[in-house]
C-alpha cells in the first residue's frame, strides 16, 4: 500500500480500489433512540434490506467496521463512549448522522442534556434529516456515502488528513 | 484398553489418593470479575448499562445504570404549548408511539374539562391497539433473536410494516403521529381505511400463528426461557412491575379494564390473558395473546364505530385552567400516567412521568442475583422495556 499511501497510485488503481471499497462496507450500528429503530428495519426488514447495496451490518467490533452509523439522540452522558468508538475504528472511516438529534439536538434543541448534534464531537460525513428518517433516507445516505467513497482519494483518508465535509 | 503393570496401577493409586487430599485440604476459590454490559450491545433496546459482578458463571450483583438517554421531558414539558407537548412525549416509547399521546391528552382534558366526542374516542383505542400490535411485534421478533434465533426478527420486522402502513395512512407519521388533540382528534379516518386495516388484522393474527408454532413449540426456546427469572406476584407487585409483566405472574389486572379513563373498552367483548408461570417463557406467552386479542379489539371496534364529529368545541389558543390531574392507561409496556399541574397558563406547571419500563427495570437487580450469564440476555430480552421510556 505504499503507493496509494504516498498518493502515487495511477487513477485507473484507485478506481478499482475504490469500487471494491464501496461495495464492502462494514457497519456498524450505534443505535440510541427512535432512529435505531428505523436502522433496524433498513437492517432486518425485507422491504428495505440494506445489504443489497454492498452494506454489510453486525460486525463484531467496531475494530472491523469501515462506517458507524449514530442513529438517535447523543446525550453529554453517552459522548464519552462515541469518542471511544471512533478511536477504535480503523482508517478510513466514515460516520453517517441519522435523525435530527444526531444533526443537530433536533427537538430536545433546548435541553439541558442532549448535545446538540454529533459532529460537535466527531466528523460526520452524511447527514440524514428527519425525526425519525424513513428507511429509504437511510438507504440514499449510503448511497451518497457510496458516491463520496466512489470519487475521493483513498491516500487522503489513509495518511490521516484533516476531513474536509463539502 | 492397553494393559497396565502393577508397578503403574501402584502409582496411579499414589496420584489418585494425592488429588482426593488436595480436594480436602484445599478450598477451591473463584476469582471475582466484574462484567460490564453496554451502554450500547444489541440486548439492551438501547443504552441500558448494566453492572454485573460475577463469581464464575454465576451472577453475584447486578446494577442497571440508568441516564444514557436522559433527554429531560420533564423539563421541557414546562417551556411547551399543550399540543406542542404531544410532539415531544410521542418520543418517549418510540415503539408506540400513538399509545404515548393518549394519556397526557386525557389529564389535559380533565383539567380544561372537556371530552371527546365519541367517534374520536373510538378512533383513539383503535390506534391505540394499532400502536400496541406494531410496538409487542417487534418484541416478539426481538426477543427471539436475543436467544439465538435469527428468522423471527425478519418475520417481525416485515408484518411490522403493514401496522406501520396503516398509522401512516390514517395519521400521515409513521412512527410519531402527533394526531392527539385536546378534545377529538386532527382529523378523520381516510376513505377505504376500515376495510384495508380488516385485511392487516388478518394479517397479524397469522403472524401470531405462525410465532405460536415457531418459536414457542420450539423446544430451544422453551428450554432457555422456562424457570428463568421467576417473579412471584407479591414481589412484582411491590416493586411496581405493570403490565404484561405482572400479569404474566398471575395479576389479574389491566388498565384498560379496571382503569377509569374514556376510551371505548368498555364497547367491546375482549378477554385480560394471564399466566400463573411468571417466568421468561409465561411474559413472552402473554404478550402473544395479547396481540392477538388486541387484533380482535380493533376489528369489533371498527365494526362499530359510531359518526359524528371528531372534535369537541376547544379554542383555537388553549389555556389550561388551573388545577391538578392525573391520567394513566394501559400502554404496550405497561401502565403510563401523566400528572399535570397547571396555573391556567399556556404551558403546563409542572408534569410528572409516570413510565412503565422505568419500574419494571427497577427488578433486575433483585431478579439477576444468581442466575447465570446467558440468562441476563433472556430476563432482560423477556421484561422488555424500551429506554426512552426508562430514562425519558
Amino acid at each position: 500500500m505504499g503507493l496509494v499511501a504516498s498518493g502515487k497510485a495511477p487513477k485507473p488503481l484507485t478506481k478499482l480500489l475504490n469500487l471494491g471499497r464501496k461495495y464492502s462496507i462494514w457497519m456498524y450500528q450505534w443505535g440510541l433512540a427512535c432512529c435505531a429503530i428505523e436502522m433496524g428495519a433498513v437492517i432486518g426488514s425485507p422491504r428495505y434490506d440494506v445489504m443489497r447495496l454492498g452494506v454489510i451490518p453486525f460486525p463484531a467490533s467496531p475494530r472491523q467496521a469501515d462506517l458507524v452509523v449514530i442513529s438517535g439522540t447523543v446525550t453529554d452522558k453517552m459522548v464519552p463512549s462515541i469518542l471511544r468508538l471512533y478511536q477504535q475504528m480503523p482508517d478510513p472511516k466514515y460516520v453517517i448522522s441519522m435523525g435530527s438529534c444526531a444533526n443537530c439536538g433536533g427537538p430536545y434543541w433546548d435541553s439541558y442534556s442532549v448535545t446538540k448534534g454529533v459532529d460537535q464531537v466527531i466528523p460526520v460525513d452524511v447527514y440524514v434529516p428527519g425525526c425519525p428518517p424513513r428507511p429509504e433516507a437511510l438507504l440514499e445516505g449510503i448511497v451518497l456515502l457510496q458516491e463520496r467513497i466512489s470519487n475521493e482519494d483513498p491516500a487522503a483518508r489513509w495518511r490521516g488528513d484533516p476531513i474536509v465535509v463539502d | 484398553m492397553t494393559a497396565v503393570g502393577a508397578d503403574q496401577r501402584q502409582q496411579l493409586a499414589y496420584v489418585a489418593t494425592q488429588a482426593a487430599d488436595a480436594r480436602l485440604n484445599v478450598e477451591i476459590e473463584t476469582e471475582g470479575m466484574t462484567l460490564n454490559i453496554g451502554p450500547q450491545h444489541p440486548a439492551t433496546h438501547g443504552t441500558l448499562r448494566l453492572v454485573a459482578r460475577l463469581d464464575g458463571e454465576q451472577v453475584v450483583e447486578a446494577e442497571p445504570i440508568m441516564g444514557y438517554m436522559h433527554r429531560g421531558y420533564e423539563k421541557l414539558a414546562e417551556v411547551r404549548t399543550y399540543p406542542q407537548v404531544t410532539t415531544l412525549i410521542n418520543r418517549i416509547d418510540w415503539l408506540g408511539s400513538f399509545a404515548n399521546e393518549v394519556p397526557f391528552i386525557l389529564a389535559a382534558e380533565k383539567l380544561m374539562e372537556v371530552e371527546a366526542p365519541p367517534r374520536a374516542q373510538w378512533i383513539r383505542t383503535v390506534l391505540f391497539e394499532l400502536s400496541r400490535i406494531a410496538n409487542i411485534t417487534l418484541f416478539l421478533g426481538d426477543m427471539a433473536v436475543q436467544l439465538g434465533a435469527l428468522t423471527p426478527v425478519f418475520m417481525a420486522f416485515r408484518d411490522r410494516e403493514f401496522v406501520l402502513n396503516q398509522i401512516e395512512a390514517a395519521t400521515g407519521g409513521r412512527f410519531h403521529p402527533n394526531f392527539d388533540r385536546i378534545g377529538g382528534l386532527k382529523d378523520d379516518l381516510p376513505k377505504g381505511w376500515i376495510d384495508d386495516t380488516k385485511q392487516v388484522m388478518e394479517k397479524m393474527r397469522d403472524f401470531c400463528d405462525e410465532f405460536e408454532e415457531l418459536v414457542l413449540g420450539n423446544e430451544i426456546f422453551e428450554a432457555r426461557t422456562r424457570g428463568i427469572g421467576i417473579v412471584p406476584a407479591d414481589v412484582g407487585l411491590s416493586y411496581g412491575l405493570s403490565g404484561a409483566n405482572i400479569r404474566a405472574s398471575g395479576v389479574d389486572w389491566d388498565l384498560r379494564r379496571d382503569g377509569h379513563e374514556a376510551l371505548a373498552y368498555d364497547q367491546v367483548d375482549w378477554k385480560v390473558w394471564t399466566h400463573p408461570d411468571g417466568d421468561s417463557f409465561a411474559r413472552y406467552w402473554v404478550r402473544l395473546q395479547e396481540t392477538r386479542e388486541a387484533t380482535h379489539i380493533v376489528d369489533q371496534l371498527l365494526d362499530g364505530l359510531p359518526s359524528g364529529p371528531i372534535m369537541a368545541k376547544v379554542p383555537r389558543i388553549i389555556k389550561v385552567p388551573a388545577g391538578e390531574a392525573y391520567a394513566a392507561t394501559e400502554n404496550p409496556l405497561g401502565e403510563m400516567g401523566y400528572y399535570v399541574v397547571s396555573k391556567g397558563d399556556l404551558v403546563p406547571f409542572r408534569v410528572k412521568i409516570r413510565s412503565a419500563s422505568f419500574s419494571n427495570i427497577s427488578i433486575t437487580p433483585w431478579l439477576l442475583k444468581g442466575v447465570y450469564v446467558p440468562d441476563i440476555i433472556t430476563i432482560l430480552a423477556s421484561l422488555y422495556f424500551i429506554l426512552g421510556d426508562i430514562d425519558r
